[in-house]
Formats: C-alpha cells, sequence, structure tokens
C-alpha cells in the first residue's frame, strides 16, 4: 500500500505507461486505469469547455470504451480486418496541478500519433491532458486513476477519415 | 473517341449506365461522369447551400461550396439571402474565406481591394482611372460577384440553382419538403438554429455510395453488427437496475432485425427524393426530454403536438445530396470532391425553445453514428471504400439495385403524394438514378456525339 502521495516522477511514469499499454493493445488493462466514472474525451473545436452541448470527436464513459474495446475484439469487425497499431511519442508530461489533499492532480503531455493499418500512415499530433485521481489515504489501493483523458488535437476541427484506435 | 470524351455531349451514352434494376460501374468511378455531375447535376437542380441561422445580420457571411464551385451565402442590408460565387471579378481570388464570419457592408478582395456590395454589385477599384476605355463596364470583370441562377429560402434552409433556367424549386421538391416541415415543427416555437459545430469526415469514395446508403435497411444488421450488437451485449451484462443510458438507447436499433425495416416502410416521391421510416423508425422509442411535451401541446394543442412528434421518419434523401433526420435535427450533406473522394458534413440543429437534452442527444448521435471517431461510420466506410475498390473489376460492370423491383413503379413515383413500399425496397435508389438520369442529360445537347 502506498501511504505517501504519489511524486511528480510517479505521476509521469503514469502518463508514459498509459501510452505503453495502448501501444501494446492491451486495451483491458488500460481500461482498468480509469476511474468509474472516468471519461475519455476529444474535442472536436479548438479551446472547447463544454462536451455536451458541442460536438465532441469522442466523449466516452466506461461503457463506451467497453463496447469500443470489445469491438476491436469482434469477429465481424470489419475495418479491423486487417487491424490497425498505434504508436506513441510523447514529450516529458508536464505536471500541472497537485492537489495532495484532495488527491488530484493534473499532467499535460504534448504527443506524436501514428495510427498504422495497411499501407496508411497517418500522423496526429496534439496534447494529452490527464486528470489523475490518488487513491491513497484509506480510500483505495494507493494507486492513480485517471477521471478524465483529454486529448487535444492541433487540427482538431480538420476532415479526417477513420481513427479507430486510442490517442 | 478518346477515354476522356465517352459521356461529354452524349445524353445517349449516359442514359446506357442506369437500367431498371441495374447501374453501371462508371457512375461510381469514372472521372469524365464526375466532372458531367459537377457541370450538370448540380448545376440542374436545387442544392442545400446553409441555414439562415448561419447570418443572422446583414453583413454575415458563410462560404462553402456547391458541387464544385465555391459560393458564399449573404444576408443583404434588405434582409434577403444572397448566393454569390466566392470568386473576385477581377483574379479570381476567394473573396470570402470558407466558414462563417461578417463582411459588413461590403466584400473587400484581400489582394487589390476590388469591393462588392453584398448583392455583387462591384462597389469600387482602386485607381479606377486606369480602367477608363477598357472597356471594363461591358466585360465580365465591370458585372462584379456573379450570383448563382436562383435562390430559395425555405423555413431557414438555402437552397440554390446553379443554372439561371430549369426546375422550380417547389415541382423539384413537391411534398418532400414535410420531413423539413416536421423538423421545424419540433420547436415550441417554429424555429431551428444551427448549433453544435458541423462534424467532418473524409470518405475515399464515391459521394452516391453515401447517398445509396441512406435508405439501405439491409445492411444495418449486418456491416453494424460489431458496434451496435456489441453495445447491446455490453448493456446485458450490466447490473440489474442499472438506468438504461442514451448511448445504448441510440446504437440498439441499428441491430433490429429485418422485419423490423421491411415494417417501417419507405416513401418514394418524384425527382430522387423519399424516406425511410414510415410508419416506425429507430428514432421512435427514445425517452421523453422532461418538459418538452407540455411545451409542444402549449404551441400547437394536444392532436398536433401528437402528430407532429408521432412523424418518426428515419432518413431522408433531398436528391441529390442531402439527408436529413427530422427526429434527430441533422441534416448531412454528401460533398462530392472526385469520383473517388466526398466530404461529409453532418451539421445539427437546436430546436429553439426545447430543452438542451435534445441537443444533448443529437449531439450524441452525431457523435456516436457520424463523426470519424465512430464504430458505426468506421464500418460504413469499410464498406465503402472496399465498394470503390471491387469496382475497378473488369469481372462485372454493374451494381444490382433489383430488390423488390416492379416495373409499375416508375409511373407510381411520379405520383405527387409519394408512393409507400416495403422498407427493404430497393426503389428509392432506383428512383435517385431515374432522376440522375434526366438531370444529367437537362442541359445537353441531343445527337451530339454524332
Amino acid at each position: 500500500m502506498n501511504t505517501l502521495p504519489p511524486t511528480d516522477r510517479q505521476l509521469i511514469d503514469f502518463v508514459l505507461d498509459e501510452a505503453a499499454l495502448l501501444d501494446e493493445q492491451r486495451w483491458g488493462d488500460w481500461l482498468a486505469l480509469f476511474t468509474e466514472d472516468g471519461r475519455y474525451w476529444m474535442p472536436l473545436a479548438h479551446g472547447q469547455t463544454d462536451p455536451r452541448l458541442h460536438a465532441s470527436l469522442l466523449y466516452e464513459d466506461r461503457l463506451l470504451l467497453q463496447v469500443r474495446i470489445e469491438r476491436l475484439r469482434g469477429a465481424r469487425t470489419f475495418s479491423q480486418q486487417p487491424a490497425s497499431r498505434c504508436h506513441h511519442l510523447l514529450q516529458t508530461p508536464r505536471v500541472m496541478a497537485r492537489d495532495d489533499a484532495a488527491g488530484t492532480y493534473t499532467c499535460r503531455t504534448a504527443f506524436h500519433y501514428i495510427e498504422t493499418r495497411q499501407d496508411e500512415q497517418t500522423l496526429y499530433a496534439g496534447w494529452a491532458s490527464h486528470e489523475l485521481v490518488w487513491l491513497g489515504n484509506g480510500q483505495g489501493d494507493g494507486a492513480l486513476r485517471m477521471r478524465l483523458k483529454r486529448v487535444d488535437l492541433v487540427n482538431c476541427d480538420a476532415a479526417f477519415g477513420n481513427m479507430q484506435l486510442f490517442m | 473517341m478518346s477515354a476522356m470524351s465517352e459521356y461529354r455531349d452524349n445524353p445517349a451514352a449516359i442514359r446506357a449506365l442506369v437500367r431498371d434494376t441495374e447501374v453501371h460501374k462508371d457512375c461510381y468511378i469514372h472521372p469524365e461522369v464526375f466532372a458531367l455531375e459537377m457541370e450538370q447535376l448540380f448545376a440542374n437542380t436545387w442544392i442545400y447551400v446553409g441555414h439562415a441561422s448561419q447570418v443572422p445580420q446583414p453583413g454575415d457571411y458563410f462560404a462553402t461550396t456547391v458541387g464544385d464551385q465555391p459560393v458564399v451565402m449573404v444576408r443583404h442590408t434588405d434582409q434577403s439571402i444572397k448566393v454569390l460565387y466566392n470568386r473576385c471579378a477581377h483574379k479570381g481570388v476567394k473573396v470570402a474565406p470558407d466558414g462563417c464570419g461578417s463582411t459588413g457592408k461590403f466584400f473587400r478582395c484581400p489582394y487589390h481591394a476590388w469591393t462588392y456590395r453584398t448583392d455583387g454589385k462591384l462597389l469600387s477599384i482602386p485607381l479606377k482611372k486606369g480602367y477608363e476605355n477598357t472597356g471594363l463596364e461591358s466585360c465580365e470583370a465591370g458585372k462584379g460577384l456573379a450570383a448563382v441562377g436562383a435562390v430559395q429560402v425555405y423555413r431557414d434552409f438555402v437552397f440554390c440553382r446553379l443554372n439561371p433556367e430549369g426546375m422550380g424549386f417547389e415541382e423539384f421538391f413537391g411534398p418532400s419538403l414535410s420531413t423539413l416541415d416536421n423538423m421545424v415543427d419540433r420547436s415550441p416555437e417554429g424555429r431551428l438554429e444551427v448549433a453544435g459545430g458541423v462534424m467532418r469526415y473524409m470518405h475515399r469514395c464515391n459521394w452516391k455510395m453515401l447517398v445509396d446508403n441512406q435508405t439501405d435497411t439491409c445492411h444495418p444488421m449486418v456491416a453494424h453488427e460489431s458496434s451496435a450488437g456489441t453495445a447491446v451485449k455490453v448493456w446485458e451484462n450490466a447490473p440489474e437496475g442499472t438506468p438504461k443510458p442514451m448511448a445504448v438507447e441510440l446504437f440498439a436499433p441499428f441491430v433490429n432485425p429485418y422485419e423490423f425495416f421491411e415494417n417501417m416502410g419507405i416513401r418514394v416521391w418524384p425527382n430522387g427524393h423519399g424516406h425511410t421510416g414510415v410508419s416506425d423508425s429507430i428514432h421512435a422509442a427514445y425517452s421523453p426530454a422532461p418538459g418538452y411535451w407540455e411545451s409542444m401541446v402549449a404551441t400547437y394543442g394536444e392532436e398536433r403536438a401528437k402528430d407532429i412528434l408521432g412523424d418518426v421518419r428515419h432518413n431522408t434523401v433531398y436528391f441529390p445530396n442531402i439527408m436529413v433526420k427530422g427526429p434527430i435535427q441533422t441534416l448531412r450533406i454528401f460533398r462530392p470532391l472526385a469520383a473517388d473522394r466526398t466530404l461529409v458534413e453532418s451539421w445539427t440543429f437546436r430546436l429553439v425553445g426545447a430543452p438542451d437534452l435534445l441537443l444533448e442527444r443529437t449531439l450524441m448521435y452525431n457523435r456516436l453514428v457520424n463523426a470519424p471517431t465512430s464504430v458505426v461510420g468506421h464500418d460504413d466506410l469499410e464498406m465503402y471504400e472496399r465498394a470503390q475498390q471491387g469496382l475497378a473489376s473488369r469481372g462485372s460492370q454493374w451494381v444490382n439495385v433489383g430488390r423488390l423491383f416492379d416495373p409499375a413503379e416508375k409511373a407510381q413515383e411520379d405520383a405527387q403524394a409519394g408512393a409507400v413500399t416495403n422498407g427493404t425496397n430497393e426503389w428509392q435508389m432506383r428512383s435517385q438514378m431515374r432522376a440522375w438520369v434526366r438531370f444529367m442529360t437537362a442541359g445537353m445537347r441531343e445527337g451530339a456525339e454524332a
């Protein structure tokens, strides 16, 4: 049990490990990093503040993320025959906010992300914001979880083709 | 005859591409057919430009495209809406940048500062003296920004016909306008506003594959098994008593059985318009939004409110290239970019005076179904792109659209009230292609190929 609040290094490692799980396609382990009320959000507009009354590329709770993951494994998931692969290249995450008393932390990480399928390779660039919760102080197992992963693409409002995996 | 002049000025060759139950692959893959669609089909028909709520004040503009033509829709000083070619009369520069903005009292070209009133008339040219005795007044440049052939605003939806001559708006759309009526009437104030941003999705396929798909009711249970089917399965494992999430309510009907789609019916109108969901649809069973029914009754009375909300049309195709979903307040534009390239724009509307929850549902539907991240969209696009590649095959020349064909239908589809049929009939696709031939050849000279 981890009884001390996470260090900056531990927050940074969380973000790096999270991206590694996606690159290794360990979807179930990745989903387990979210809190029960966790969300994955990809805004459609630059500087978007409202996920509800403005369109987003993604705004998914665990149920929808679960559907996505199950679908990737499905026998009749035609857009994944053959399957896609992805690659994250992260800048060192910056710890933007820390509240040890509340156990909440925010990291922001510039990234380049590549999604590839057959002969096509597409490069996306943006920033990932992680709102993390520390389940210490007797509230949990002392681990970090994501309450929100927000992915802001530098060209969030461009017309894209299929984006099938997770940035 | 060179390969690139197979169809130009050859109406007989165009007609030969469409049989009773078959469509030739060239309609989807041939660059010359695509070029003629831009010159003929998209000039002879009424094309959706934008919505009046995008240009509320004089000087407000929305720069977009009609077919392959850059246009700008602008609110003029007299409050009327003009649609002009977005091309400076001088060197051809687009005077308005793409998207929405305000230009004030006039457009000013950013290259040489020629200015134009918002009805297109040339207002001023710097150092105008230099054009004295050059014949400017009698050449094209002196006429200002050219206007499109005709503009019609119907309940705030702005349409234009590029050709000055051709079928009138009322005759072209006829009774199909009832779908737009229904969407607008769903607002307790009888008014819509574009809201929530536009979802844009690039497709490497022909634009007509998307139009065909809108009334293709034999694909959801097959192509969308992996998304909607999985959503239903994941939901079945949720702990008992969990309230049904909005997302599951939106996804689940995609995997309804064939009988559901057969029974919901299709209505076919003249000129290539038609809709699925005559008596039922995948949008019929959404949970009510608190307070909405009461405000509808206050506006319309109980009986009329019931009629409006009971009309749950699924997809209405307005030929050639938009689809409207009244019950979910969405309008999708299939923008042709090339024979094998289409930009899909999905626009969403707020029902003015209705609870925010309805816009939230509209936006969730758009995100789950029409986004480049959509698990429904992924499989649709995979099918279109495989079809675009497959149609290159010389093993067969024809796409089949013969399901439930009846030779008598050609006479019936011209009936003004429209004809209602089995929801899995491919009649609507056949009707679209018959309209396609008509408006492709309307401006072509007969016998020019000889």
